[in-house]
């Protein structure tokens, strides 16, 4: 049995209100709230970034993961729009802070919001395949968005960190599928500060397109159907797309509630999903099915099948729950601030 | 001057339509028209279509989508005027038939408006008006008939349910058009509440961004009833007119002198007066502009057009329906296509061919096409043979 063994979510404390950024740009607060299905989302200090966030969520994935020794772990892949560094790895300074060097393979991955899944994908394929006895899949971003853009109200800051293994499996992964074309719905160039996107055009044909061809993928390789699952997880750039998209492929709101975080927490791109897992996990219950789907521009989706085991029920509250983290703790800084912290304000030299 | 019959219509399904470029837009509706007329050949086209050139980076339109339908080397001509090029196209095909030069005439419209952002399409669409004394100064196009409501409120009392009223009715004459690209009905507290874009004009008053096209086949009646299976619509009247483009150039803002003038030459040419005419389909590409243009048409007094709405005059059901077909706001408005399909809904009206939407035995249809804030119209009036 091959699945997760220890997972971990990581919110920073700082938060801005739809309210404080619509005030500077004389847009309608309302209408963006009800548009986008938000109300705040999380913003990172100045002192943290992918990287600090990536140690934070790994630390409360291996709290509950007890039995895996860091120095067994063979792979950290971390999936990020935001590595802090263009050439350097962000997953060597992990590996150092876990203790799991130098007998590891570190990858940095890029693919928009799905580069997150893109690390669990790989490191469940080199498990399974025997290449390595644990690995670290993680998906975290400091997301930017450009002042005034209607990315702004959303891009938003977290992480999400899963050890997959093959003993002590908290969440069998039952099946994968993949669905990606070349869809250039969002992009950004080297040397560019901040995301551009096709407006509408990031919606059907980009992000409901490939969720629904991927999600109908997956249901048909492992023979499923929406009703066989407890709980899913889709991508969440706002907090109405996954609704929507849940609705298209006959899921209930029920079933997406649990891992649908973005209404408080906003977009944290390569982190979205993946923390949307985590929270889904947080309460779950043996023997639940939990299908997740990701959705990356450029364009393209990954999906997993997990069946929790009855493992999650001694390890699920080893670790702060991501709802815990949502809900509490929190600090509202104004859009000086949040201007100071995103580096926002520059100096003519 | 001959007689001239629209004897066949295509169109296809509006929208944001992602995978199909303006090529693809013009030649399926084209295909569509040639099949329901049933010709196998074609003299000449025109082709409106306000600004390929902004929207999609391709101009020498007429040439291209001439190749693109196979009918190399036919006398091909893209014709220009705003929002009314479809309209304007019409007439110049309608000339061409009229005056003997061709006997059979393909006319169609086509914009492609979704391969640019939303402040792309606003300064694409906004070269409409003028651009040295309105657009430089800050002027959109909520911006110019908002201001025209503001006057039409002040001066007639029209209230803000009643600029609903006709959101509301387009929408669900859209409802029952399976072509439409929104098929969602509203209420009046929806387009009230929708996000203000201009005050008084909200979201829900305004036209939407679309890709389409439309085309119809217009034949001398001679070779109307040679080849045509269809019951024969003839067009009874044709009218263009322009006025002052610039709104504070205009002796009234309440008052759309082209239309008027337009509708005027159209009607003398038909021999109908208002009273005649059983349904139109009018440019409402702002709520007011519907009410504004049924006024002027003679549909109604002048300051009433809201009222009339309101009070259901211009429903499915009413005295005098206006824009069976969802019109601009609800069927969707790619702006040098929008005039030609106001001909295919009034020639399927006519025929009978209009669904749950289908009128009963209508007989006079009136189109009115409308360039910018009001600055070119184009009217036809169409009778069933």
């Amino acid at each position: 049995m091959v699945g997760i063994v220890g997972y971990g979510a990581y919110i920073p404390r700082c938060r801005i209100k739809v309210e404080e950024i619509a005030k500077v740009w004389g847009a309608d607060a309302p209408s963006y709230k009800r548009g986008l299905g938000l109300q705040e989302k999380s913003v990172p200090q100045p002192d943290q970034d992918t990287i600090t966030m990536s140690v934070e969520a790994t630390k409360n994935a291996l709290k509950r993961a007890p039995h895996v020794d860091p120095k067994k772990i063979g792979a950290i892949y971390i999936g990020s729009e935001s590595h802090p560094y263009a050439v350097k790895p962000s997953g060597t300074t992990v590996a150092e802070a876990i203790g799991a060097t130098p007998d590891i393979h570190c990858a940095d991955y890029e693919f928009a919001c799905k580069a997150g899944t893109e690390g669990m994908f790989v490191v469940y394929g080199l498990v399974k395949a025997g290449l390595i006895e644990y690995g670290l899949g993680i998906g975290a971003d400091t997301s930017q968005g450009a002042p005034g853009d209607a990315l702004e109200y959303s891009a938003a800051a977290g992480a999400a960190s899963f050890i997959f293994g093959n003993d002590k499996v908290l969440a069998e992964c039952n099946e994968t599928f993949s669905f990606m074309t070349d869809t250039p719905d969002f992009w950004r160039r080297e040397h560019e500060f901040y995301p551009r996107h096709g407006g509408r055009f990031t919606g059907e044909p980009a992000y409901f397109k490939h969720i629904t061809g991927c999600a109908e993928g997956l249901m048909k390789k492992a023979g499923t159907e929406p009703k066989d699952f407890n709980y899913v997880i889709f991508h969440q750039p706002n907090g109405k797309f996954p609704q929507r998209v849940g609705k298209m492929l006959g899921f209930t709101p029920e079933q997406i509630e649990p891992g649908l975080l973005c209404p408080l927490l906003g977009n944290t791109y390569s982190g979205s999903s993946p923390m949307g897992l985590t929270s889904t996990l947080d309460i779950s219950k043996p023997g639940d099915k939990i299908m997740l789907v990701s959705y990356g521009s450029g364009a393209g989706s990954d999906g997993f099948i997990f069946t929790v085991t009855d493992r999650i029920n001694e390890v699920r509250d080893l670790a702060p729950k991501t709802r815990y983290m949502l809900d509490n703790n929190k600090r509202y800084i104004d859009y000086g601030t949040y201007a100071k912290y995103r580096g926002k304000i520059l100096t003519a030299d | 001057m001959r007689e001239v019959c629209v004897i066949g219509v295509g169109m296809n399904k509006w929208g944001e339509l992602w995978d199909k470029s303006i090529r693809d837009l013009f030649v399926e509706s084209a295909l569509l028209a040639i099949k329901d007329a049933g010709v196998d050949k074609i003299d000449s086209m025109y082709v409106g279509c306000m600004t390929s050139g902004l929207f999609v980076g391709q101009e020498h339109l007429a040439s291209l989508l001439a190749d693109y339908l196979g009918r190399t080397p036919i006398s091909s001509t893209r014709v220009e005027s705003a929002c009314a090029s479809g309209g304007a196209a019409v007439r110049c095909g309608f000339i061409e038939v009229a005056s003997g030069m061709s006997d059979v005439v393909l006319v169609g419209g086509v914009e492609k408006m979704t391969d640019v952002s939303g402040d792309g399409a606003t300064y694409a669409l906004a070269t409409a008006a003028d651009q040295e004394y309105e657009v430089f100064h800050g002027a959109t196009f909520p911006g110019l008939y908002a201001l025209m409501a503001k006057r039409h409120m002040h001066e007639f009392g029209t209230t803000r349910d009643m600029l609903s009223a006709v959101a509301v009715k387009n929408h669900d004459n859209g409802s029952k058009n399976p072509l439409a690209q929104f098929q969602s009905k509203t209420t009046l507290e929806g387009v009230a509440n929708a996000v203000m874009v201009a005050d008084p004009l909200t979201l829900m008053d305004c036209s939407p961004i679309t890709d389409g096209a439309a085309c119809a086949i217009l034949a001398s009646v001679d070779k109307a009833r040679e080849i045509s299976k269809n019951p024969l619509v003839k067009i009874l009247g044709v009218g263009n007119a322009t006025d002052r483009i610039a709104l504070h150039s205009r002796k009234s803002l309440t008052t759309l002198n082209a239309t008027l003038e337009a509708s005027k030459r159209a009607y003398e040419m038909a021999g109908k007066t208002p009273k005649d005419i059983d349904f139109a389909e009018v440019h409402d590409c702002f709520t007011i502009a519907e009410i504004m243009v049924t006024e002027d048409l003679g549909f109604f007094e002048k300051g009433k057009g809201g009222h009339a709405a309101l009070e259901g005059k211009t429903a499915l059901d009413g005295e005098k329906p206006i824009n069976t077909s969802g019109g601009l706001k609800s069927k969707g408005h790619p702006v040098g296509a929008t005039g030609v399909a106001q001909i295919v809904e009034v020639v399927k009206q006519l025929r009978g061919e209009a669904g749950e939407r289908q009128l009963k035995n209508p007989k006079v249809g009136l189109t009115q096409n409308m360039g910018g804030s009001g600055g070119s119209a184009v009217v036809h009036i169409l009778e069933v043979m």
